[in-house]
């Protein structure tokens, strides 16, 4: 691409080394499991809502995006407006609740009124293989992303950038516990953030700051032409293609505000108030980053060309890169090549932090040592899981690397749409609900995910399945919400209705009583 | 953050018995907790400040996520099923959907603010009034 493979690689290593240092000296105090889990809750607002953007946007939010709108225009964009509306359900129903009921995990809050293994073991199944899914996904996409950046071509040498990221992430976890994750996300985001504002003020500037020129410029380097600005370039056509859309946008509004490693961090912080001011904060941040993409994607289509987008390697993802060398040349090409780095690490680091977090504290303490561990062999057992999960990753990147993996993204927000959304509302505002309405809700929900996406063309039957010679599938919709979602619904309440167990009416009280005003968690 | 003050009529001791006036010979047992000092939660729940409280998220919370659910799956649905409706130019190249796209952003942006006002100035304070029905901000000074 006519980058500098030594400037991107200098660039790299100074952002590594000088993340470890932070994360180092932020971390060493990493006693307790609630600096661990939760940095001590000693987030301000401000901070957390940064450390929020960082943790949710990925490099599929930045380059995938961009590129999104730079190829396919209006339906691109129309991703990026699921993921910001998707922040006001954390803000008004999630971020406090689970602030003022949980400790640490998921599973503290379904588990409040219910009988505490069986769901403490279904929450960290369902957080394990969500964080899993998703790690995998990043990890190949960074594999793909360094091809790009830095001019890897064969498998071997990206498999050792792969395992590179997962050992960074790893050291990052280890090193720093919460505190330390925390402040990667603070710095990735920020850089991120200038980033992406610089290169908009300066496309826009380009442009005499104004959108119309740019988006007519845009429409003149496409054979789309105007279509470009319309609706249903990707999505239009069949109704399949339609209905795949709808079910496209529900996952990703129902599913953002209940990812884990989302959830996780509503804890960071050391009150209710707090944790909606960081919801306030990253709504605003993401807004911004999405609007940017937007200035970004058609920037990059005006200045770039959808003909040199579609040829150059990693085609739709490099629009971003593409842009930032054809404005600033390799120093700008190395800078945003960097960021794009960061961001993969920060949230694969992120993700790791959870699947331990919620490993150690709900299976390894609350389900086989029944409640009764030592802080310090749970957050022992944390950290070994953080070596594992970071091993797991690390190979299923290796594996997955070259697949169309981008489904996978897909199925882990609607995975968190289908398992942990539906229970998370039926705990907080329905009464009847019991342990085995929470255990069908969430096994439920996340087994038709999995299931409806493993018949789906995603995984067999067309030119661009991970399996394209062989054909087993029968549900024709490539995102399963549509579905997954209502049927985790309905699981939550037969399985309530069937149950002979009666909810306790004393830990609903406490339960409805603490998430509304912290009475009880000795958060004030 | 400055801490809300509870409001001025004391509604707790108003509450206790109606009698309007409280005195210092009140027994500290207004306080909904148990013997050990322990809130008692199914008390509260059911007390007049805890169901305000209830209230007045409800009034809030529920119109406005019906609002924004409906304005952005509506949206989902024109872009979807009416794309010549959203193809519609609108100022110059700029059409329908791109504009009700950007209105997207603006609408959650401002009821994210709405949100955060309406805490701060109606749950909040009525949080404090609820807490103070236990002994939960004393005890830890």
């Amino acid at each position: 691409m006519g980058g500098n493979t030594t400037v991107n690689l200098v660039v790299f290593g100074v952002f590594v080394l000088l993340t470890l240092f932070v994360v180092y000296r932020a971390g060493s105090r990493n006693a307790t499991a609630s600096d661990y889990y939760a940095a001590g809750s000693s987030f301000t607002g401000r901070q957390n809502g940064i450390a929020l953007s960082g943790d949710f946007l990925s490099a599929a939010s930045f380059l995938g995006i961009s590129g999104s709108i730079a190829v396919n225009g209006y339906d691109g964009f129309l991703y990026s407006i699921g993921w910001v509306v998707s922040w006001l359900l954390g803000l008004m129903i999630i971020s406090e609740r689970l602030r003022n009921t949980g400790r640490f995990t998921l599973g503290d809050v379904l588990a409040y009124r219910m009988r505490q293994r069986p769901v403490r073991a279904a929450a960290a199944n369902v957080t394990l293989v969500i964080s899993l899914f998703y790690m995998v996904a990043q990890m190949a996409g960074a594999g793909a992303l360094m091809a790009l950046l830095l001019d890897v071509h064969t498998k071997g040498a990206q498999a050792v950038v792969i395992a590179v990221v997962g050992v960074v992430m790893v050291l990052y976890v280890l090193l720093g516990g919460m505190k330390g994750t925390t402040w990667v996300q603070i710095i990735k985001g920020v850089l991120l953030l200038m980033c992406v504002s610089l290169i908009t003020v300066f496309l826009l500037g380009k442009f005499g700051f104004s959108l119309s020129a740019i988006l007519e410029t845009a429409t003149r380097q496409t054979p789309l032409g105007e279509r470009v600005l319309e609706p249903g370039v990707r999505y239009g056509g069949s109704p399949l293609a339609r209905l795949d859309f709808i079910s496209l946008a529900l996952a990703l509004l129902l599913g953002t505000a209940s990812l884990p490693h989302v959830l996780m961090r509503f804890y960071t912080v050391p009150n209710a108030r707090e944790a909606r001011r960081s919801v306030v904060w990253a709504t605003g941040l993401m807004a911004t980053f999405y609007l940017c993409t937007l200035v970004i994607g058609f920037g990059a289509l005006a200045l770039v060309g959808s003909d040199a987008i579609a040829q150059a390697p990693g085609g739709e993802n490099s629009a971003a890169p593409l842009l930032a060398f054809e404005v600033g040349g390799a120093v700008l090409l190395g800078v945003v090549s960097a960021v794009a780095f960061a961001t993969i690490l920060a949230v694969v680091a992120g993700l790791t932090l959870t699947a331990s977090a919620s490993f150690a504290h709900d299976v390894y303490a609350n389900v086989i040592k029944h409640g009764k561990a030592d802080p310090r062999s749970e957050v022992r057992v944390a950290r070994l899981t953080a070596v594992v999960v970071g091993l797991l990753s690390i190979l299923g990147g290796i594996a997955a690397n070259g697949q169309n993996v981008a489904f996978l993204v897909a199925l882990a927000f609607a995975l968190a749409a289908s398992a942990n959304l539906p229970t998370i509302i039926y705990s907080m505002f329905w009464k009847r609900f019991n342990t085995n309405g929470t255990l069908w809700s969430l096994y439920g929900g996340m087994a038709s995910c999995i299931v409806l996406i493993a018949f789906s063309p995603a995984v067999s039957g067309s030119p661009s399945s991970i399996l394209p010679d062989v054909d087993f599938q029968w549900f024709p919709l490539g995102n399963p919400g549509l579905v997954s979602i209502p049927f985790s619904f309905l699981c939550g309440w037969l399985g309530t209705l069937l149950s002979k167990e009666q909810a306790d009416p004393v830990k609903q009280a406490e339960m409805e009583v603490r998430s509304l005003t912290g009475i009880g968690s000795g958060l004030r | 953050m400055t801490k809300a003050l509870p409001p001025p009529t004391d509604s707790r001791r108003a509450r206790a018995g109606g009698r309007g006036f409280a005195t210092f010979d009140d027994p500290a047992d207004a306080l909904l907790t148990d013997a050990q000092g322990n809130p008692d939660f199914a008390a509260i729940q059911r007390s007049d400040d805890f169901r305000e409280l209830r209230k007045r998220i409800a009034i809030f919370v529920l119109p406005a996520t019906t609002a924004f659910l409906a304005w952005y799956l509506g949206y989902v649905a024109l872009s979807a099923y009416a794309p010549e409706f959203m193809a519609t130019p609108v100022l110059g190249v700029l059409n329908t959907g791109l504009l009700l796209g950007l209105l997207q952003f603006a609408s959650t942006i401002a009821l994210t603010l709405g949100y955060a006002r309406y805490a701060r100035r109606r749950l909040d304070p009525q949080v404090t009034a609820v807490r103070a029905l236990t002994a939960e901000d004393e005890e830890r000074g």
